[in-house]
């Protein structure tokens, strides 16, 4: 590590990392259908090129010509989920083909999450560790980086993740929301040490400016439109002397989905690199850069669970309301019946059916306010996803009872082995690992 | 603000949504301080059956059932209206009829007289028994006018289709503007085989009056497109829910078993509330989940066809008919049901459902009906689709989440539909008529 000493003025590191995934959406499924095809193919497929077409696509090329064109002085991360992977594969080829030469390039550095998007860390510690190193592998196998960093879904965290993930080993740093309520007074412009942790090292969300680009860019009715680059980079520079970072985490649809092209947004980000080098002092760093540049700060006690989500910023999207949590515990009460039955196409299924997006649909928070929950909900209503769900559940559980209990001898070794990483610091993953076996 | 009110029947006597749609307005416009006088049809017999006893000036009203069997009535006390002051027309028109059905009922009149009398010809009364529905609605309006002509009042509110003639006639008469409720219109009632004459005096109201007020969009939308009205002419109220609250109601014995779940009906059985779509769904329903019954409360010109068709479709034992049901009963029904299900084809409004939120009942819908407009935490489905209804049937009553998350939504959703706010929307519209007529 570089030796740093905390200067006065000091230098703005802009570190962007993009949040990439779609999940496998479910059929309509009734109560009356026993078809063990519980996706939307087509509709996932539609959904998938679309995106490709407005997002993906031009902003990965548009990545990849300005990390050309600044030779190396303009970096991004990506986390890609492993979901999101396999449609690609099946749908959209090509953006592997870009996302791969983004990664030739050095300047990108792949995050590593759990492989279905899930909320296993919540439910099934063990599952999450599978997940986990599953989407490591898959990473690696397509991109040949290996992550160190690590974020949880939808930035869920607290301070048993923190702990959880430096007892893996394997991880240098993670990632979480900087709000308001964990940092009271202090800044997320710095590096931090996860409570309870040595080793690892915690990246602050800046939702402040992280929103900016990714909410309010296009809103005319917000007080800074239009938002262009020199003005945001002046924002970035007035972090200099207050902070060393400045964590720009979020959708990668920003980029022509969330945001349109019409916007201007891809024109920001194509003069944004240049406006911010205009500072000598500044530089982007990749979150791996920025653990190994600066120390940190203080200690962030975070004991209760946070997320990036709504205004509450914490678990109520997904778990709000009675259906969600019964939807999410009957699921989870399934693991080792569906483990047990051997049946890979059953635990992929079963694994798909944890993508968070399932129980976000469900979420009856701000159903009659008609908002941005809404506009990415592929059902007419929350009850409509709810029911949808619980008949698919219900014929995952008919599909392991019709398989005998005995687990084969090879998955309880690596469950095992799995276990053993995971012991080290977390007495309470004993305890839930002695429920589940 | 004084008001020539049309309407139909009062509380405890009502048949339907119509009924208590003008109560539950004519309430609420009371509280606002808006004078009403309230014109109703009633059948004045002979003093040796029952009779109908009104008294004006709204302290407290007094009110026999027609249907009741004994000579003794019971004064029926309905709260409070300060501003309300009633006058009766003696008209056997009520809501809801057709020109076969007034036939029926005029029949049933005359031969229960000739039972009492024992005579033919001679009746005490000053009902005309001569003509058929039309002539009752033309004679209806001649009636009115000559009320109005001793009544003070700045506007006239008439209310479904068998009123607007007389309102049409009062407006002519006096001056005064019209404003015509659409409650219902012909292609709900009738689907494309709509009765010609009725559909030509609703066209008649709608157009002779200065405003038009429909119950939804749905309604208003039909108003526009098949009655040719301009569309800055009709504005949309929607309907209230008169709040009965979560009383400790004891139900009594039933022959239903505690655990088994009661999936209700609750409406006038005739082809525009979808019963047969219902029974299908009931019958697809009971293929997965056997401890369920499926109740029809109400009554209607389908319910033989109904009764027959359970049978046909096999589930007879499973599905009980109530016949029509008022009053107490109507809470006491939605006290046991664990789902509330309107499959209409096409629904104006639609009051019961809310009526069942208030109930703590889940609710599913048919999207298209006027309800679903104002309501997000329902089930909706398209009337037709017979198995999507039988799946979200099966999912209330197999998944506790989901009817504890509609309930406790729903029930706090339906507060905000409040007589209230229909009443002081339709008074804007008074002034707004006002305006217009140069008033």
């Amino acid at each position: 590590m570089t030796n740093q000493s905390i200067r006065t003025k000091g230098m703005a590191s802009v570190c962007f990392y993009f949040q990439v995934h779609q999940p496998t959406r479910l059929r309509h499924y009734t109560v009356f259908d026993n078809n063990i095809n519980y996706f939307d193919d087509r509709k996932n497929a539609e959904i998938c090129r679309k995106v490709a077409n407005k997002c993906y696509l031009p902003a990965n090329r548009l990545i990849l010509d300005l990390i050309r064109k600044y030779d190396g002085r303009f970096k991004v991360a990506y986390s890609v989920t492993g979901v999101l992977l396999e449609q690609l594969e099946a749908y959209s080829p090509e953006v592997l083909s870009t996302f791969d030469a983004l990664a030739r390039t050095g300047c990108v550095e792949f995050l590593a999450e759990t492989y279905y998007h899930s909320l296993s860390f919540l439910y099934s510690r063990n599952e999450f560790a599978a997940q986990v190193n599953k989407h490591v592998q898959r990473i690696q196998e397509l991109f040949g980086q290996t992550p160190r960093v690590f974020r949880n879904t939808e930035l869920i965290y607290n301070n048993d993740l923190a702990s959880l993930i430096e007892s893996m080993g394997c991880f240098d740093a993670v990632i979480s929301e900087g709000a308001d309520h964990i940092l009271g007074y202090r800044s997320p412009n710095f590096v931090y040490t996860p409570k309870g942790c040595n080793r690892l090292r915690l990246l602050l969300k800046n939702y402040s400016l992280s929103d900016d680009i990714a909410f309010r860019f296009s809103n005319r009715d917000w007080s800074q439109w239009p938002l262009t680059a020199d003005k945001f980079s002046h924002w970035v520079n007035r972090v200099n002397g207050n902070g060393f970072v400045v964590n720009l985490f979020m959708d990668y649809e920003t980029f022509g989905e969330h945001q349109w092209e019409e916007t201007g947004i891809f024109d920001f980000m194509r003069h944004l690199p240049e406006e911010i080098l205009r500072h000598p002092d500044n530089n982007f760093k990749t979150p791996s850069e920025v653990v190994k540049t600066y120390q940190p700060m203080g200690v962030v006690d975070v004991p209760h669970l946070i997320s990036w989500a709504d205004t509450e910023r914490d678990l109520s999207a997904w778990l709000g309301n009675a259906m969600q949590s019964n939807a999410i515990h009957e699921l989870y009460r399934l693991e080792k019946k569906i483990k047990g039955s051997g049946d890979q196409n059953l635990i992929n299924d079963w694994r798909k059916m944890q993508t968070s997006d399932h129980f976000y649909y469900m979420c009856t928070k701000y159903f009659a306010d008609g908002d941005v929950h809404k506009y990415f909900n592929p059902y007419d209503s929350p009850y409509d996803s709810y029911i949808n769900f619980m008949n698919i559940l219900g014929n995952l559980h008919l599909r392991c009872v019709k398989h005998p209990p005995a687990a084969p001898v090879g998955q309880v070794a690596q469950n095992a082995e799995l276990l053993t990483v995971v012991r080290q610091d977390s007495p309470q993953v004993d305890a839930v690992a002695a429920e589940i076996f | 603000m004084r008001v020539f009110m049309l309407g139909w029947e009062f509380p405890p006597f009502i048949s339907g949504g119509l009924g208590t749609a003008c109560y539950g307005l004519t309430k609420a416009l009371d509280e606002m301080g808006v004078q009403i006088t309230f014109v109703l049809p009633t059948v004045v017999q002979s003093k040796y059956a029952t009779h109908v006893k009104l008294v004006s000036h709204g302290t407290h009203v007094e009110l026999a059932s027609p249907t009741m069997q004994q000579s003794v009535h019971t004064p029926v006390k309905v709260q409070q209206l300060k501003n309300v002051v009633f006058r009766t027309i003696s008209s056997p028109l009520q809501p809801y009829l057709t020109a076969n059905s007034y036939q029926q009922k005029i029949e049933e009149s005359i031969s229960k007289m000739q039972a009492s009398h024992g005579r033919a010809g001679k009746f005490a009364g000053t009902l005309d028994y001569s003509g058929d529905m039309y002539t009752e609605v033309q004679r209806y309006a001649d009636l009115a006018v000559r009320l109005a002509a001793n009544e003070q009042f700045d506007v006239i509110h008439a209310h479904d289709w068998m009123t607007y003639p007389a309102g049409a006639a009062v407006a002519r008469a006096t001056g005064k503007p019209l404003v015509v409720h659409v409650h219902s219109t012909e292609f709900d009632r009738s689907g494309e085989h709509v009765n010609q004459m009725i559909y030509d005096i609703e066209r008649m109201g709608m157009h002779a009056a200065d405003r038009v007020i429909a119950v939804s969009y749905l309604t208003r939308s039909i108003v526009i497109s098949r009655y040719g009205i301009s569309g800055d002419k009709v504005e949309v109220v929607y309907n209230g829910v008169e709040r009965n609250g979560n009383s400790n109601l004891l139900v009594g014995n039933t022959t239903i078993k505690k655990d088994e779940k009661i999936v209700l009906f609750l409406g006038r059985i005739t082809m525009q509330k979808g019963p047969d779509y219902f029974l299908r769904a009931a019958k697809k329903v009971l293929e997965k989940i056997d401890n369920v019954r499926f109740v029809m409360a109400g009554s209607g010109d389908m319910m033989h066809r109904a009764v027959e068709m359970a049978a046909e479709l096999g589930i007879g034992s499973k599905v009980l008919f109530t016949g029509f049901l008022r009053g107490e009963d109507v809470n006491k029904i939605f006290k046991m049901a664990d789902l509330y299900v309107m499959p209409s084809v096409s629904e104006p409004f639609g009051i019961a459902p809310l009526e069942a939120l208030d109930n703590d009942v889940p609710i599913i819908i048919s999207k298209q009906s006027g309800v679903s407009e104002v309501i997000t935490h329902a089930l909706k489905v398209d009337f037709w689709d017979v198995d999507e209804i039988a799946n979200k049937i099966v999912a209330v009553l197999k998944y506790p989440p989901l009817g504890v998350t509609l309930r406790s939504h729903g029930n706090y959703e339906v507060r905000k539909l409040r007589w209230k706010d229909s009443a002081a929307r339709c008074a804007k519209i008074y002034e707004e008529a006002l305006v217009g007529a140069g008033v």
